[in-house]
């Protein structure tokens, strides 16, 4: 028999990062109780990368932005198969949550008038996010875990989630171990939140720590909820790419709104030399007309370099493939050109772009204001995750809500920047909100005993198979994250994919196998072989939902299908636990949109 | 260049433990961290070491390279002599847990006790305005990680132990950027002067120096909160000064 200590809470959140933290101060204002575990040290989960900002209509830089250009540069972006009340309620709802964040303490760069600043960003037809130079991420998180920790939420740091715990259908508690002294953890809840962030740790090239292993999409899935449009995974157009450590890690789109440009080997913008039809209207014609627009020229449209992340990434694989990237298999990306354009460029570059330039200094003893940076794609969010009700965030399971980024729907084939921290506030407040309604009404539910026992006593086995018994978890992993950046990666074609689930149900079997040395107390062998579950259940649904979507659209490329399809125009892909526990992909049509809605993007083309 | 390097690194828990030879290969631009993950994978899978971000945002590895509080994430193996072994060892100031991870909740709760932000009112369209040189000011301190290096190397903190009566520099950072928050109307000097200890603070800038993000600890932070303090408690012209001016 196991020994596990217990936990009683009305809502439990899983994940401490912007939408979990937001969800657990929403459920504790409502008088319930709340508790929340989360992998790391409170204050180091994910969001505090985010360096762009938060992408809310506020007006303050141009009075012609309002949540319907929002909304409408939102769908565009997602290509029309966005969750749409979601990114109506995202449109309508994020400035007032930007200016809860600033009446916590948050501190947003100012304009002349002292209001809150906002700045450019790829796909937003107004300058929208407020920022704080280029550490818009820390600014929210520490907000917002010093509004929690005086809410009265307990805080369980350093805790993982192993299963999700059911009575009938609906969601009843968790059980997890803390990753400390490897005990085990019963949560018992009447509402469980995930807010467990993305996938990235499935592919070699990532922007993400290792806390990224789509746990809150597996423990969804294992408990029966459907997960959406998997397919869709955002490659973040710039990445560094040298020195090989640092490989993946994020450059902000931030410095193309400061006004870098993209070159390669041979010194052209090729960013010029392919603009989507259906974005061409608002696009530069000529590099200056690109330039007076990263200076705020309200009559200017926006350079190519500000085109959507799908778009860049694909532009910036193609001159790479031709022959035309720079050393290290990149390209350039350039800020130290508009020396020719300001004085003090120097300075100026290091007051907007802070962290940048220590990143690039520290890591590649690169000046940025002085040369070019290499940058390359890097696999950076997951638009896809747990479906969920657009207004309450509750998933096809009763009790068990999602929000962030391991929910889909708001950014459909593909996010804008800044869209994520805002999605985060927005939706992490409804979570909370909802969550705490439904403990209210529901009351706890039971647990089944003998579940959490066999959960347990399956967490321990790698133990028991001890270092002899065949791979290490690390080897799996490393093998997986190849096989994904492979043949899962930017360019899809069908019969890799296919390839890539053999490779995935061998690396199952290899995995039931694996064995880790040491003791329960904090043994990082143990717990990446317990994230392996969750790695190779996330890794199955992508390339399952991306063979069955047999177009391009937006994040995903298929080289074998490289246009849209109209079959494809309208449907979600859903995955969903079979009876024998085989995953099963389906098509399901996506509503009919309110007249409002359409109207919008139909003035707003 | 590629060439094999030793890293000596500690390993046990609160009951004890030892220094341990690891050699891993050297390659371009790696970081002590990518070393320790690379010992991690071939031939210590349960080292324990703490990191996320790997970009020195977020805080997390905190650790001693050859007796320097570092980011490991941001130490460079250029920077380091690798014909003689690289000593990795756990922060020395707070519990440890196993390898190269310690308890750090003490500063965690810590905080907790520091009275929160609370804002003046909205301006009367039920909006803040506020100068970017209010702003500004704050930023710096802000910025901070919380990594703790600063609150590792402290010297009341590490060698005195005086974790009941001071906060440490990390939480005095925070204490004056709620203090210096263009919006904030609370006033913490009494617990500054009482059960914060801001006193015992001797300013030998210690902190300053491994702070990772360059905060000005000392000089911009811990300084301007004693005068403050100073200027409340014990200066009596000045306080005789402020009563005739009301």
């Amino acid at each position: 028999m196991a020994e596990y200590e217990t936990h009683e809470y009305d809502v439990l959140v899983i994940g401490a990062g912007g939408a979990g933290l937001r969800a657990a101060i929403e459920a504790a204002g409502q008088g319930v109780s709340v508790g929340m575990v989360c992998k790391s040290l409170l204050g180091k989960a994910h969001t505090v990368m985010a360096e762009g900002g938060i992408a809310a209509a506020l007006a303050n830089v141009d009075d012609r932005d309002n949540w319907r250009v929002h909304f409408a540069d939102t769908m565009r972006g997602g290509q029309y198969v966005n969750n749409w009340r979601m990114a109506e309620l995202h449109a309508k709802e994020a400035p007032g949550c930007v200016r809860e964040l600033e009446a916590w303490g948050a501190l947003f760069d100012r304009t002349e008038d002292g209001r809150i600043l906002q700045r450019n960003f790829g796909g937003h037809r107004y300058p929208r996010l407020a920022h704080v130079g280029d550490r818009t991420g820390l600014e929210m998180i520490r907000t917002l875990q010093d509004r929690g920790i005086h809410q009265g939420m307990h805080v369980h740091m350093e805790h993982a989630i192993i299963t999700l715990l059911k009575d009938g259908d609906r969601v009843s508690g968790a059980l997890g171990y803390d990753r400390e002294r490897g005990r085990f953890r019963l949560f018992k809840a009447a509402a469980v939140v995930l807010a467990t962030g993305g996938i990235g740790r499935a592919y070699r090239i990532n922007s993400n720590s290792w806390e990224y292993t789509g746990d809150g999409n597996s423990l969804a899935y294992h408990a029966g909820a459907a997960l959406m449009d998997m397919e869709f995974v955002q490659f973040h157009p710039t990445g560094m790419v040298w020195p090989p450590g640092v490989r993946g890690i994020l450059v902000t789109e931030g410095v193309r709104g400061e006004g870098g440009v993209l070159t390669n080997k041979e010194g052209r913008r090729f960013m010029f030399d392919d603009i989507p039809e259906n974005y061409r209207s608002q696009t530069a014609d000529t590099e200056e007309e690109g330039w007076r627009y990263t200076q705020g020229d309200k009559s200017a449209r926006r350079p190519p370099e500000l085109l959507t992340r799908d778009h860049v990434a694909r532009c910036i694989v193609r001159e790479v493939r031709e022959g035309r990237g720079s050393p290290h298999g990149g390209v350039f990306l350039d800020i130290a050109w508009i020396k020719e354009r300001l004085p003090n460029a120097p300075e100026h570059i290091k007051r907007k772009l802070p962290s940048m330039y220590h990143q690039f200094k520290q890591l590649a003893d690169i000046d940025i204001t002085q040369h070019p940076m290499e940058v390359g794609p890097t696999t950076h969010y997951m638009m896809g995750g747990v479906k969920v009700d657009g207004d309450t965030q509750m998933s096809t399971v009763p009790g068990l809500f999602a929000a962030g980024e391991c929910a889909a729907g708001l950014h459909g084939a593909n996010r804008l920047g800044g869209n994520s921290l805002s999605d985060l506030l927005v939706f992490g407040k409804r979570a909370g909100h909802y969550a705490a309604d439904f403990a209210k009404q529901n009351g706890a539910g039971r647990v089944d005993g003998g579940e959490v026992e066999r959960a347990a006593r399956k967490a321990l086995e790698p133990f028991e198979r001890g270092t002899a018994s065949g791979d290490g978890p690390y080897q799996i992993q490393h093998a997986l994250q190849e096989a994904m950046q492979d043949l899962v990666g930017i360019v899809r074609k069908e019969d890799e994919m296919l390839r890539a689930l053999e490779v995935i149900t061998a690396l199952r079997e290899r995995s039931r196998k694996v064995g880790v040395s040491g003791n329960r107390e904090y043994n990082p062998g143990w717990h990446t072989a317990l994230d392996l579950e969750s790695l190779l259940t996330v890794s199955e649904a992508i390339t399952r939902a991306a063979i069955e979507r047999k177009e391009s659209r937006g994040a995903q490329f298929r080289e074998d299908c490289p246009g849209k399809d109209k079959a494809c125009d309208k449907i979600h892909i859903l995955i969903q636990k079979g009876a024998q526990g085989e995953m099963l992909v389906t098509r399901q049509p996506i509503p009919e949109m309110p007249a409002e809605l359409k109207q919008i993007i139909e003035e707003m083309g | 260049m590629t060439q094999t390097a030793t890293f000596k690194i500690w390993r046990g828990d609160a009951q004890g433990g030892e220094f341990k030879d690891y050699s891993t290969t050297v390659t371009e631009g790696m970081v002590v961290l990518d070393a320790l993950h690379q010992i991690q994978a071939d031939s210590a899978n349960d080292l324990a070491v703490r990191w996320n971000c790997k970009a020195g945002r977020c805080g997390s590895c905190s650790a001693e390279v050859n007796g320097t509080p570092k980011l490991t994430c941001m130490t460079r193996l250029s920077q380091l002599n690798l014909d003689d072994p690289v000593r990795v060892e756990p922060m020395k100031t707070f519990p440890l847990i196993k390898d190269l991870v310690t308890d750090v909740a003490w500063n965690f709760e810590t905080k907790r006790r520091i009275k929160k932000f609370k804002p003046r009112p909205p301006d009367a369209d039920g909006r803040y305005r506020m100068a970017q040189e209010d702003v500004d000011r704050v930023q710096e301190f802000r910025k901070c990680i919380e990594c703790f290096l600063c609150q590792d190397v402290c010297h009341v903190l590490r060698e005195h132990h005086m974790q009941g009566q001071f906060i440490g520099p990390r939480l005095l950072v925070y204490t004056a950027a709620l203090e210096m928050h263009p919006l904030d109307i609370e006033n913490r000097l009494p617990d500054l002067k009482n059960s914060e200890g801001i006193g015992l603070c001797n300013i030998t800038k210690c902190c300053t120096k491994v702070c990772p993000e360059d905060i000005r600890i000392t000089d911009n932070a811990i300084i301007p909160l004693k005068e403050r303090v100073v200027d409340q408690f014990y200066d009596p012209i000045r306080r005789l000064f402020r009563v005739l001016r009301k």
